[in-house]
């Protein structure tokens, strides 16, 4: 029975990793989902098997509460809350590794535990803590619980340092114990996880948001793969291990979309300082050029090509269904739509794709940056909706910008530079940006969404 | 030693595990990162049977409320990532449509 069960899981294991490789392509991405999900199932089975259905009404209990909790969230959820759902989940994820650590162990408290499981368990308890308590302020701070923006104290990188100090000390007396100390000493090691957990996210925010989410879901995968080696299971280390390694490519990714290492987004505080420097530096209001939604129609209307670049502006505004109705009336008119795509746009890697897709623009319209700035030079308008600093020219050559460095997307090389904004407030960084300056840029103040739907009635009435 | 030796099999799965992991995900376009990473967020729900091996661990012997408690909330926090993960997923991938596969 038990290798029929070996056999099972790894069945499960095949069906994950063929699942991930289908996610490569968006007409096989959503079998690959479903192979992983069929994977889940045998993987489940054949545990439940194995234990022998011991404990079951406990099993059960927690299963169905967290099925229930789990699907109505997700399905209830609207698209532009997302990434602080993923953030959650993720948080749910690295909260049971720390659990399952604590409940360890108590069970074999001051039985037998060698040295190998002694570092595991206390490895995965931390990083599981530590990825519970960073997902849950990650979450308040993608719903605006709490501010979105870094928060920072004198003396925070030295706090910081102290609270993993602790937690190392404790966890090396764990580990030289066998876990034979006493139950304060374990307590407060997943104490001091948890707070690391939240002091390490608090400066994190803004734009970096994306940098944060992907980082947690590779701790809680390598929280999964060391609770493996914990209870002995190649399924849990497989899985892990593979989470691991996609949430590190996606961070990755990000901060080199940013051009900033990884250590300066988890320590920079990224514009909580740098951005009111520069805005003192840059001094006085910008001089700046408002337009009207019927000037904006006419320009968009009598285009050849126009390219629509969406921020997170275009996420609170919940304007990714209007974009669409808008990118419709200009297109039966003959004009070319784009979009084009910063990497780290939006709160998490790929947020503007999953949006606008949700409006139903066909994903062959959506260009990375690396395929969208060769086409500003030939486009007519680039219209930006809501995005900010990843259109900021300072970027390029203003090496006392905070940004400086980071690749942007070209919108001022477009004729005309058509900029969507709430008001002249300044962008997560902080940072002023030079491009509402230029001779071709216009700007149309307003909410996102009450904005493109004027310009798509003033377009239908020309 | 004998631990040592006991950990060259897992430690051989994982090192194998971290390169498909990087060779399979590296190919997933950018359109893909956010369902990526909810599908990647659903499969380390795969704690959930952690969880329950640990609930077998503790009801095959003494329990006490406590520990019992801890034991449900793994389970429950494991399968709200197993099933809210994989049920975002396929809704985000519900909304990448084949239209406009061909243009």
């Amino acid at each position: 029975m038990s290798v029929a069960i070996d056999l099972a899981d790894l069945l499960a294991i095949a069906l994950f990793i063929y699942g991930l490789h289908e996610l490569n392509s968006p007409a096989t991405a959503r079998r690959g989902n479903r192979f992983a999900m069929v994977g889940m199932a045998i993987a489940l089975v054949g545990i439940v098997i194995r234990t022998g259905g011991i404990g079951w009404q406990a099993v059960a209990a927690g299963v169905a509460i967290g099925a229930v909790v789990g699907i109505v969230a997700a399905l209830k959820v609207k698209m532009t809350a997302m990434p602080q759902m993923v953030a959650l989940y993720n948080g749910a994820g690295g909260g049971a590794a720390a659990l399952i650590s604590t409940v360890e162990h108590y069970v074999v408290h001051g039985g037998a535990m060698n040295d190998v499981i002694a570092v595991s368990l206390v490895l995965s308890a931390i990083i599981g803590a530590v990825s519970f308590a960073g997902s849950l302020i990650a979450f308040l701070k993608l719903q605006e619980v709490m501010t979105g923006r870094p928060v920072t104290y004198p003396g925070q990188q030295v706090v910081n340092a102290l609270v993993l100090l602790g937690i190392l000390g404790l966890a090396v007396w764990f580990i030289v114990t066998l876990g034979v100390l006493p139950s304060w000493g374990y307590v407060a090691l997943l104490l001091g996880a948890l707070l690391l957990g939240v002091l390490f996210v608090l400066p994190i925010g803004g734009a970096d948001m994306p940098v944060v989410i992907s980082l947690l879901n590779s701790f809680t995968g390598v929280a999964v793969a060391i609770t493996g080696f914990e209870l002995g299971s190649n399924l849990l280390i497989i899985c892990g291990a593979l989470v691991g390694a996609s949430g590190t490519i996606l961070t990755v990714a990000m901060s080199r979309a940013m051009n900033r290492p990884l250590t300066n987004v988890l320590f920079g505080a990224f514009g909580a300082t740098g951005g009111m420097e520069v805005a003192a530096a840059g001094g006085g209001p910008q001089q700046i050029r408002s337009t009207s939604a019927d000037d904006v129609a006419v320009m968009l209307a009598y285009a050849a090509k126009v390219i629509f670049v969406p921020g997170y502006g275009m996420a609170v505004a919940q304007a990714q269904h209007s974009v669409k109705a808008l990118a419709d009336q200009l297109e039966k008119r003959g004009v070319k739509v784009l979009y084009a795509i910063h990497p780290v746009a939006g709160r998490m890697p790929g947020h503007m794709n999953v949006l606008l897709a949700e409006a139903n623009v066909p994903y062959n319209q959506l260009l990375d940056m690396d395929d969208a700035n060769p086409e500003f030079p030939t486009a007519d308008v680039a219209l930006v909706i809501g995005a900010n600093d990843v259109t900021n020219p300072a970027a390029r050559n203003v090496t006392s910008s905070p940004i400086y460095g980071m690749p942007i997307l070209d919108v001022d090389k477009a004729a005309n530079v058509v900029v969507l904004k709430r008001s002249m407030r300044s962008g997560f960084a902080g940072i002023e940006n030079p491009l509402y300056e230029m001779p071709n840029c216009s700007m149309l103040f307003g909410d996102a969404k009450a904005s493109i739907d004027a310009l798509t009635a003033a377009v239908k009435a020309l | 030693m004998n631990e040592l030796a006991s950990l060259v099999e897992p430690l051989t799965v994982l090192v194998l595990a971290i390169f498909v992991g990087f060779e399979v995900i590296s190919k997933v376009p950018t359109t893909l990162h956010t369902p990526l990473m909810s599908a990647t967020n659903a499969i380390h729900g795969i704690v959930l049977a952690g969880a329950i091996v640990i609930c077998a661990q503790l009801f095959a012997g003494q329990h006490g409320t406590l520990l019992v408690t801890l034991a449900v909330a793994a389970v429950t926090l494991g399968a709200i990532n197993v099933f809210g993960g994989f049920a975002v997923t396929e809704r985000m991938l519900q909304m990448f449509r084949r239209r406009g596969d061909g243009k």
